[in-house]
């Protein structure tokens, strides 16, 4: 089976690996008492055991949880030179409560934006603010639940890089970043609105 | 109206094309139910109780008579018949064939019509006031504007999965008849003291079963920032709103929980990074939409006509009840009524639209609108046509002079035909109509709005009528809940419910128990609205329930 992974309006080959963290031990409670990022949906970020005993290799190219990359930060400062880790982040982790703690985001070769299910449009707004309000340039991927019907709007959210899923075919899902010529509105691939563009 | 360039059309195309691949990938089972869903909503399409139910949106309400005459076409060649005109100004067809949808939306695209996001969890259709850019009242003509916002919210990358649906509606008359207080995102427009146009935006409005008049998160915004503004608050919704309950997922919802002045907060300081950012309008912009809603060519009034037919009763009470005042001196826009009693609120028969569309080329400019209330509009007919055109109009059974009146019923497809519905709601809206057939009674009792929702979805507006019924399940049965002093418009109120529900035999004996205690309590020239204000819901409760009532 060939590459499950769409770089640049191309198959590619992943040279990236994700590191999964431990399951948590502990059954997360309906309410009280857990670590939420996401107040209102109480959606369970990684707990400090977690992020303790998630481990990785010593070389190559990872990508981190975002949790587990601000644990070693300073140990990683050689690694992330030579653009070795990747940033892993969830639909319902809020980028406002950790982009202040990286002092450059672009020393990252690589955003990823885990998307659980299909009709989770949070990555839409999280692409389009990594790109438009905090200028991340490099490879911006989608990975989870990705599928060719979301291509279409994750490309103009500013997202390069997809991930499909495993029982999907790339080369079909591929097609979906074609599925309509010229849009109505600014977004991040095209900024600005096609009024702006062509006479109408 | 708004017509099609090469981007508006190739656009349409695509999206037929995009719709087909999917349908087919569908029955290849390349796709699985759960991932089709949302796909095939995104188009309006629904799987039904009977068969799929398909929605083709209307954008602002506004056709044209050759779009109205496909529409006809269709219901003739796909469906039964006839369309269902929806309270989104939306028209809805009942019985067609899954593998003939894609055909269908291919005879849309040939008439500039599609059926995109007119369901599923995205911004739907614009709506508005059904006498835009006629009534006397308007400040500005909003057409334009509904215009612009759809071509902005169509596929909006970033607000293409929100976590519900999300309903806008621009109103720029003094008097709202768009009801944008219940409304995800509500836009006034109005001209500022230095006469320029300006927005007031509410948020957090909605029916559905929890009913939240919108609050003011803007009092007065330049018309240049509409649409990044609307951004900024799609995107706090899209971040913050509820997935993981679809009950609690509406804007509403989050808006309430965090309190106005916090999400007002958020979406100010989101703003800030997108205001004046590309989607900024320009004149440009504004200007190349207006041209399309220039004023057509009023012709200069002639002799008056009308004073001929005074003696005629029938043809006097439907230029009371069925046509309404025009800025344009001679004029008057006229409400074609889908509200007799021989077919269900808001239904159409194809030989009905096909008769529409050729009055509407014959004495309206050849455009039709749709109102939220179900019915159609001429909206610039000559006051010297009028008895010509309801004449004809009369041999199509669309002339019943009950517009604004009892029987002038908002209703949902309901049980008969919707899947989510708890009960039915067409029955009980005929057996109504049935008992108040008496136009001079119904006349007398005067302006009162009665919608029927056949469940908590609220697609009939229940909440906002002056009666409100509502489709409830009890133990498996259908029951009917009725509310008391909802409203729409400036003075905006949602209903109280009045007590236990009722059985649907009991329903038209019930409304005739609450006209009565009306009657019999009103002043002279008071309102039904203004009588159950003034004296409470707990006269209506005597009557209706009796001593029990007193519990």
């Amino acid at each position: 089976m060939g590459s499950q992974l769409i770089l640049n309006n191309h198959i590619a080959n992943d040279e990236w690996q994700l590191i999964e963290p431990p399951k948590a031990q502990e059954e997360v409670k309906k309410q009280a008492g857990k670590v939420v990022i996401f107040k209102i949906t109480g959606e369970a970020s990684l707990n400090q055991d977690q992020i303790e005993k998630t481990t990785f290799p010593k070389s190559g190219k990872i990508i981190l949880p975002i949790q587990v990359l601000l644990h070693h930060q300073k140990a990683l400062m050689d690694r992330i030179a030579k653009k070795e880790i990747g940033i892993w982040i969830e639909t319902h982790e809020e980028i406002n409560s950790f982009i202040d703690k990286i002092d450059d985001i672009n020393k990252f070769s690589l955003i990823s934006v885990n998307v659980r299910k299909f009709a989770d449009g949070r990555i839409f707004s999280i692409g389009n603010m990594l790109r438009m309000k905090y200028k991340f340039k490099n490879e911006l991927r989608a990975i989870g639940d990705v599928l060719r019907d979301q291509l279409f709007f994750l490309k103009r959210s500013g997202f390069n890089s997809f991930l499909i899923r495993k029982d999907r075919d790339a080369n079909d899902a591929i097609l979906g970043l074609t599925d309509f010529s010229t849009p109505y509105q600014g977004a991040v691939d095209q900024q600005k609105p096609a009024w702006k563009i062509i006479k109408r | 109206m708004y017509k099609y360039d090469t981007l508006d059309q190739t656009l349409v195309n695509e999206r037929v094309a995009q719709y087909e691949g999917q349908l087919t990938r569908f029955l290849n089972k390349e796709l699985t139910e759960e991932e089709f869903r949302p796909l095939r909503l995104q188009n309006g399409l629904y799987i039904q109780r009977h068969a799929p139910m398909l929605r083709v949106a209307i954008p602002y309400g506004l056709l044209s008579s050759s779009q109205l005459i496909k529409l006809a076409d269709i219901a003739d060649k796909f469906d039964r018949g006839y369309g269902h005109f929806s309270t989104r100004q939306n028209i809805q067809f009942n019985w067609p064939k899954l593998e003939d949808t894609p055909k269908i939306l291919k005879e849309l695209a040939k008439v500039e019509m599609h059926a995109i996001q007119t369901s599923g969890n995205c911004i739907r259709n614009i709506t508005t006031d059904q006498f835009a850019g006629v009534a006397p009242d308007e400040i500005i003509d909003p057409r334009y504007l509904a215009e612009i916002i759809r071509q902005w919210s169509t596929f909006h990358p970033e607000f293409a999965l929100l976590p519900r649906k999300f309903k806008i509606a621009i109103t720029g008359s003094s008097k709202d008849r768009a009801i944008v207080q219940a409304h995800d995102i509500g836009l006034e427009i109005f001209a500022n003291n230095k006469n320029e146009m300006t927005v007031k935006v509410w948020v957090g409005g909605g029916l559905g079963r929890t009913p939240i008049l919108g609050s003011v998160i803007k009092e007065s915004l330049s018309w240049k920032h509409m649409l990044t503004y609307c951004e900024a608050i799609l995107r706090i919704y899209n971040l913050y709103g509820r997935r993981d309950n679809m009950y609690k997922a509406r804007i509403k919802i989050l808006v309430k929980s965090l309190g106005i002045e916090k999400f007002k907060q958020l979406v100010d300081k989101e703003w800030e990074t997108i205001k004046d950012g590309p989607n900024t309008l320009d004149e440009l912009e504004i200007n190349r939409v207006k041209a399309f809603f220039s004023e057509p060519n009023y012709k200069s009034r002639g002799a008056d006509e009308l004073s001929k037919y005074t003696d005629n009763k029938q043809f006097s009470q439907w230029l009371l009840r069925c046509t309404h005042k025009h800025k344009k001196l001679g004029y008057r826009s006229v409400t074609l009524s889908l509200k007799s009693n021989e077919q269900a609120p808001g239904d159409a028969t194809s030989d009905q639209m096909r008769s529409v569309a050729e009055l509407a080329e014959q004495y309206s400019f050849g455009e039709i609108r749709v109102s939220h209330e179900q019915n159609l509009i001429l909206a610039d007919v000559l006051e010297d046509d009028l008895f010509e055109l309801w004449e004809k109009a009369k041999v199509q059974k669309l002339t019943t002079p009950n517009i604004g009146l009892l029987t002038d019923i908002i209703c949902c497809p309901g049980g008969d035909f919707c899947s989510l519905a708890n009960a039915k709601s067409i029955p009980i809206a005929k057996s109504i109509q049935d008992i108040f057939d008496d136009m001079d009674y119904l006349h007398d009792i005067g302006e009162i709005n009665l919608n029927i929702s056949g469940c908590m979805n609220a697609c009939g507006h229940h909440h906002v009528g002056h009666i409100g019924i509502l489709g409830v399940d009890k133990d498996g049965s259908e029951w009917y809940q009725v509310t008391l002093g909802g409203n729409q418009g400036n003075f905006a109120s949602i209903g109280k419910v009045i007590g236990p529900s009722f059985s649907e035999e009991e329903m038209p004996e019930v409304i005739k128990k609450i006209i009565g205690t009306y009657v019999s309590n009103r002043h002279p020239d008071e309102n039904f609205i203004d009588c159950v204000s003034r004296i409470g819901i707990d006269p209506f409760k005597k009557e209706v329930y009796g001593e029990k009532g007193k519990k």
